[in-house]
């Protein structure tokens, strides 16, 4: 009798989770696992089907100098987003945190490059970046008399446009999480050390920084995410040139998946990514969750 | 109780003709793109509708798809899924592509007789030349283009210029260059000479220049190229010297979108773009300009450019029968002359500038013309075998020379090596 209750709570719960199950192997691990194998297949053109070859793919990969190119582009875009963008975040959060006037009007603001669609947003960086008659041409032609700058056309300078337009729409996003945390923060601690004759900045270094620390890996792991995944925005701005100089390596994978219909070499560039990524992701969290709170 | 019957029987008998009529219709779905503004969507549906006004046994789905990269990309996501659209309008270059990829059926099949082999000869050959390849008609010429060389007149007076000549040649080109830059006090270049754009895909106007040195870029087989041809270099060194040692163009890349904007600003006073741009120039230039063909060198050249019809794979007979009467009749010349006049895109029948319709027009409006005329002298565009990928090293071949971080003929070299490498397989 007892066993076939647990057996129907059983059946009931495994039915509970059906309809999430499904989604989630439909949408995440069948083509994760079809994506994998596939890597291993050249790719099916209609006049040749797929056949198995092995590890080849991935020799392509080693020795593919453009892999190699958006790899290092890449890292670099994530160097010089997110730290900026994590900073940039905390400083508007407590700005916008004080009791200060047209506060929810500062946030609004703060929070608008995250609420456009980044395709349009785009659209308006490119007229700022035009040379000659671009809003910033126009800026330092008139104050400095700097001649016309070609910001997203030279390969030294593509990339770090669009670091700034990446730092511009992260930084609004992580200052809600880092609001949230602030706003989750006891006064009483404030108030005691404060007592204590503690100044603004040891409160800051000492009390709200160390207790923001959770938060600040949360956000840390969604950067580093959105770092190998943001792309939108390239395709406006510079479809990945000059020569490739502001190409990311999802970027890379939509050229060689939709582009070149490359799909055996796309699905082995996504392996690439995917193993990259999580990496990443258990590096961050097995150990800095240890170390991120507060005792 | 008469009437009722009656008027039952009636509703029953109006019932299953209706029935009757849809069952033989044949339904269509048709995909297009959309390279320049919005109104060439509105033209092609407000055609579509017509057509289907006036043929009650076809019915035209006309499936808006995005850029030509989108529907590639859509009519090939949806022959893989099983689901193809019977007919879209599709790059010429991609082409091959779509022959390798077993996704397009030859028009031949469904033009046997000889007044239908007129019909296919009635194109211009220019544009032929990336619609046919192994004896066989794959795409059917319809938004098409080629690039021309637009001039601002009031600058060309202003540097003491003929406002109603155009640069013929390369030197000539430099040389007017030189006298159009004009600088202010600090030394900076407040307009430039000319603009050749370069972004995204350079290949297409640096293909003029290519051509006009009297050299082809690929063979019409689709399976070789040339890009490290000595005359490629010596067009690519011209181009990098435009702004390197001539200074008469802007260092750098530069960008597409932004290029008829730079000419109506009076940042360049010459530019180099699509003829399908000839409307929007028209419209809002506060100046007077000028078309001409583009400059010479050991000939006149132009790659010609943009989209062509084919048929799917998996559409029964009857449909692919349909598909290219719908062609046929959107290639007429009423039709194609109400769609070159509403974007600019080069009607692909000599017959359609015959019509009253477009000699109204042109007389109005000459530059329309120069597109046509420079059909005589132009080239297939570059498209091969897994065009995207050996035109993306092409173009990124092109933008290291472009911004200076390779010499023009190692940069060509390196790309003929990599084309060579992923052609070989169809040789």
């Amino acid at each position: 009798m007892r066993d076939l209750t647990l057996k129907r709570d059983w059946i009931y719960g495994w039915l509970l989770l059906l309809p999430a199950l499904v989604f989630l192997f439909a949408f995440t691990h069948i083509p994760a696992v079809t994506t994998f194998l596939n890597s291993f297949f050249s790719t099916p053109r209609g006049r040749r089907p797929a056949k198995f070859i092995g590890i080849d793919n991935y020799e392509r990969m080693i020795g593919d100098p453009v892999f190699w190119k958006v790899l290092w582009k890449n890292l670099w875009y994530a160097l010089g987003t997110i730290p900026l963008s994590v900073g940039l975040a905390i400083v508007m959060a407590l700005w916008v945190n004080e009791k200060l006037a047209g506060r929810s009007f500062v946030r609004m603001a703060y929070f608008t490059p995250t609420v456009l669609p980044l395709i349009a947003v785009a659209n308006i960086w490119m007229f700022f970046y035009t040379p000659g008659f671009g809003l910033f041409d126009q800026i330092t032609g008139a104050l400095f008399g700097w001649p016309a700058s070609n910001y997203l056309g030279n390969p030294d300078t593509a990339l770090n446009a669009i670091i700034v337009v990446t730092i511009w729409k992260e930084a609004g996003f992580f200052m809600i999480f880092y609001l949230a945390a602030l706003q989750a923060i006891p006064v009483s601690l404030k108030e005691a050390a404060q007592i204590e004759g503690a100044g603004r900045w040891t409160i800051f270094w000492r009390i709200t920084f160390p207790l923001l620390m959770p938060t600040t890996l949360f956000v840390c792991v969604n950067a580093v995410i959105n770092s190998f995944r943001l792309v939108d925005h390239i395709f406006i701005l510079t479809d990945g040139g000059p020569d490739n100089a502001s190409a990311l390596l999802l970027f890379y994978i939509y050229e060689v998946a939709f582009r070149f219909w490359e799909t055996a070499y796309g699905a082995t560039l996504t392996v690439a990514l995917l193993v990259l990524l999580s990496l990443l992701a258990i590096g961050q969290f097995f150990f800095f969750d240890r170390k991120v709170h507060y005792k | 109780m008469l009437k009722s019957t009656f008027l039952k029987a009636v509703a029953a008998t109006a019932l299953s003709l209706s029935t009757w009529a849809s069952a033989q219709a044949v339904d269509l779905q048709f995909y297009f793109p959309v390279a320049v503004g919005g109104k060439a969507a509105d033209t092609i549906q407000e055609l579509t509708a017509e057509y289907v006004a006036q043929n009650p046994d076809v019915n035209i789905d006309a499936v808006y798809a995005g850029s030509y990269q989108d529907t590639v990309a859509k009519a090939i996501t949806a022959s893989r899924g099983g689901n193809p659209p019977q007919l879209s309008v599709i790059l010429s270059v991609d082409m091959f592509t779509l022959i390798d990829e077993d996704l397009i059926v030859p028009f031949d099949d469904y033009l046997s007789t000889e007044e239908d082999k007129k019909w296919i000869e009635g194109f211009y050959p220019a544009f032929m030349e990336n619609s046919q390849t192994g004896g066989k008609t794959y795409g059917i010429p319809f938004q098409r283009s080629t690039p021309v060389l637009y001039w601002n007149k009031e600058a060309f007076k202003a540097a003491g210029l003929d406002p109603d000549v155009a640069p013929a040649t390369w030197e000539e080109m430099v040389e007017f260059g030189k006298k159009l830059v004009k600088k202010d006090d600090s030394g900076n270049v407040t307009q430039w000479g000319v603009r050749i754009p370069s972004s995204g895909f350079p290949y297409w106007l640096f293909q003029g220049l290519a051509i006009e040195n009297g050299a082809i870029l690929a063979n019409a087989e689709g399976n070789k190229t040339n890009f490290d041809d000595p005359k490629v270099v010596e067009a690519l060194q011209y181009l990098v010297d435009l702004s390197t040692k001539y200074d008469v163009m802007a260092p750098g890349i530069i960008e597409w979108g932004a290029t008829p904007k730079a000419f109506f600003e009076g940042q360049t006073a010459m530019m180099w773009t699509s003829t399908g741009n000839l409307t929007n120039v028209r419209t809002n230039a506060p100046f007077d300009f000028g078309v001409a063909m583009l400059p010479m060198k050991e000939q006149r050249g132009a790659p010609t450019g943009g989209g062509n019809f084919y048929l799917f794979k998996g559409a029964s007979d009857e449909q692919n029968k349909a598909a290219v009467e719908f062609v046929k009749w959107i290639t007429a010349p009423e039709q194609s002359a109400k769609w070159t006049i509403a974007t600019g895109y080069v009607a692909p029948r000599a017959e359609t500038w015959e019509t009253e319709t477009m000699k109204a027009y042109t007389a109005d409006f000459a530059p329309a013309l120069v597109a046509r005329d420079q059909l005589e002298f132009a080239k297939a565009e570059l498209s091969t075998y897994q065009n995207q990928r050996v035109t993306g090293l092409f173009n990124d071949a092109l933008a290291a020379a472009i911004t200076g971080k390779k010499d023009p003929a190692t940069a060509l070299k390196e790309a003929q090596e990599q084309a060579d490498e992923i052609l070989a397989e169809y040789r």
